[in-house]
């Protein structure tokens, strides 16, 4: 049965494969499905390039030509985009991820390390910050950006310490009356030696318990990959919302398909069963927003990405302002009823 | 093989059915491979007569041990929406939980009681590493629900048997959010004041042990069981070496400061009835007054 952990991970990930192409000068990392809109950018790419050392050519209009095929297929691409097409996006290495979030849409960022036990944790970011001049405190997955940074932050993948920073992030919100966000992007909770002899289980249980537990008001948004009960552990919040293209899943699509299909290469049937997109979270009644994505995914456009999960973050802090006392006991209720209609909900 | 088997055993295996000859008088201890005989096993409570080792306990055959007398009332547990995501992988979800019922003899993954222990009324929960590897889905929340509820209702503490392979992959995130929600219940009883006690059995893993299971008041586990997040192999897997004998075993996770104690199963209901009475403030249970279990 699912364990809630992440399988082996390396940097390349089984059953994605880049290939890179430039586009303006800069490196564009395109995945397996984007290939023919790699060739048709790469063209448009070479022509302009041919045109900049022999100034007599004219490629402008075939250039312009190339560029609006390659918009086309990309808005094609996108539109309706299959569950395991979902997951490579969400798992995107271009993505923004929690570091570049907490740049963008707030202030005066102040981090706040360890767990008080044994260590800090730098797959979990967090401290506090002001969003829109209010004060809060922010948790997130931080996976990294390059080989380097990814081995730092241990590819977002969370020890016992990552969850007990949580704990006791959101305790201090909670002893000041400030709003949590956290930003969910984990590929799961790391299976490793250490992290079970220190209570992994145990952490994510008492860091769920507290997201049900304070009085403020908790908004979670997923912003790539929701791995299983790595994720769930940040994300009971009073809100969820989820970017267009991120997925949420008890267990990876190629993890399922080794256990119920016996053959991990199964994942993309695997993704389609597990129901793991936010459209599909938005109809079970798991999510409660879905924030839509800029053309092309939040990769190809970070900026809009990011400024669109902020004005939600907005939206929903008001909302969530007035509540009060309430906050609690209507959380815990949405938890229980939560599932109790299905798809149908 | 000679002309007379060939020609004598079809007919002999034709006249006895197999179903008249009862096929598990025996059974082989997984660890030891004693063969235990079924009536002296199930006396010890599946525990193997000759090295100890715990082996699986249907919770009808635990809370017959459990109660006074043997006697208790099951718990109604709502029934939940049946396959909501409509999976399927190479059989269809419904496919194979009607084969797991067939198989278990019980409606799903986990059985609640009602009955008294050593005179103290309690609830208790126990799941069925036999149904479906006592995997947790909505079914299962609702039974932990259910029994918090109760518990609260009734003011009475909880006793929870945790066995678990983890989630139920086939109800995906609906299975994912059973962790909120049965740490929900937990926090019911803890907000009541009530005891919640979790005696964790082989195996219980993945994210039942990363909620209800790990949430208890007092922590008790069966000897040997392993009890875990990420499995050993996924693990090895990662890290790629080997792991130390006993990891993630009971006793390791004592060492570490994971559980209050661990339990042999033949002790745990005396511990269990000693421990909620001092948590329930009433006086030390009388033994010789003490209506025996069913066996």
């Amino acid at each position: 049965m699912a364990f809630g952990a992440a399988p082996t991970r390396c940097i390349c990930r089984p059953g994605v494969s880049y290939s890179r192409g430039s586009q303006a000068g800069c490196t564009m990392t395109y995945l397996e499905f984007e290939k023919p809109l790699a060739e048709i950018e790469g063209k448009a790419e070479e022509l302009r390039a041919l045109a900049r050392k022999n100034e007599a050519m004219d490629v402008e209009k075939e250039a312009v030509a190339l560029d609006k095929k390659a918009a086309d297929l990309l808005r094609e691409l996108y539109k309706s985009l299959d569950p395991w097409r979902k997951c490579q996006v969400a798992r995107h290495p271009d993505r923004p991820h929690c570091k570049d979030y907490i740049e963008a849409l707030f202030t005066e960022y102040t981090p706040l390390a360890g767990d008080r036990n044994f260590a800090d944790d730098p797959a979990v970011m967090g401290g506090l910050a002001r969003f829109n001049d209010t004060p809060v405190v922010v948790i997130g997955h931080e996976k990294g950006h390059d080989t380097k940074s990814r081995i730092e932050h241990n590819f977002g993948m969370a020890r016992p310490e990552g969850y007990r920073k949580a704990i006791r992030l959101m305790d201090l919100a909670d002893r000041f009356g400030l709003p949590v966000i956290t930003l969910i992007d984990t590929p799961g909770a790391y299976p490793g030696k250490g992290a079970e002899e220190r209570g992994q289980a145990e952490a994510i249980a008492r860091s769920t318990q507290k997201c049900l537990e304070i009085k403020v008001p908790l908004i979670s948004v997923v912003i790539g990959e929701g791995g299983s009960g790595g994720a769930v552990a940040f994300a009971t919040g009073d809100r969820v919302a989820m970017l267009e293209h991120s997925i949420y899943s008890v267990i990876s699509p190629e993890g399922c398909a080794s256990i119920l299909w016996k053959d991990a290469e199964k994942m993309r049937e695997a993704a389609e069963a597990l129901r793991l997109t936010a459209q599909d979270l938005l109809k079970l009644g798991v999510i409660d927003r879905i924030i839509a994505e800029p053309l092309g995914g939040a990769q190809r456009n970070a900026n809009a990405a990011m400024a669109a999960v902020g004005s939600e973050i907005a939206l929903l802090l008001d909302e969530l302002r007035e509540k009060g006392p309430d906050l609690v006991p209507e959380r815990r209720r949405k938890y229980l009823a939560m599932g109790a209609k299905g798809l149908a909900a | 093989m000679n002309w007379i088997s060939n020609y004598v055993r079809p007919k002999i295996n034709s006249l006895f059915s197999r179903r008249e000859v009862p096929e598990n008088l025996w059974t082989k201890c997984p660890e030891c491979g004693t063969m235990l005989f079924h009536r002296e096993l199930s006396e010890n409570l599946n525990v193997c007569t000759s090295c100890e080792h715990h082996m699986a306990i249907t919770p009808r055959e635990r809370f017959a041990a459990l109660f006074d007398g043997g006697v208790f009332v099951e718990v109604p547990v709502p029934d939940p929406v049946i396959d909501p995501l409509a999976f399927r992988d190479q059989k269809k979800y419904p496919d194979r939980l009607k084969a797991a019922q067939k198989a278990a003899g019980e409606k799903e993954a986990m059985l609640v009681a009602d009955g008294e222990v050593g005179r103290t009324p309690i609830i208790a929960a126990a799941q069925d590493f036999s149904f479906m590897a006592g995997s947790m889905g909505m079914y299962v929340g609702n039974a932990i629900v259910a029994a918090a509820e109760r518990a609260v209702m009734l003011r009475r503490p909880l006793v929870l048997f945790a066995a678990a392979g983890g989630a139920r992959m086939q109800e995906g995130i609906l299975s994912l959010m059973q962790m909120p929600r049965t740490t929900v219940a937990v926090q019911m009883l803890n907000e009541a004041g009530l005891p919640y006690i979790v005696v964790l059995t082989h195996p219980t893993t993945g994210g039942v042990t990363a909620s209800y299971a790990m949430l208890g008041d007092v922590q008790i586990a069966e000897p040997n069981a392993l009890i875990c997040f990420a499995g050993p192999r996924v693990i090895e897997q990662t890290i790629r070496e080997k792991l130390p004998e006993g990891f993630q075993r009971a006793e390791y996770l004592l060492d570490h400061g994971m559980l209050d104690r661990v339990t042999h199963r033949k002790k745990l209901r005396d511990e269990i009835i000693s421990i909620l009475r001092m948590l329930m403030r009433q006086p030390q249970a009388i033994v010789a007054d003490l209506p025996a279990p069913s066996r």
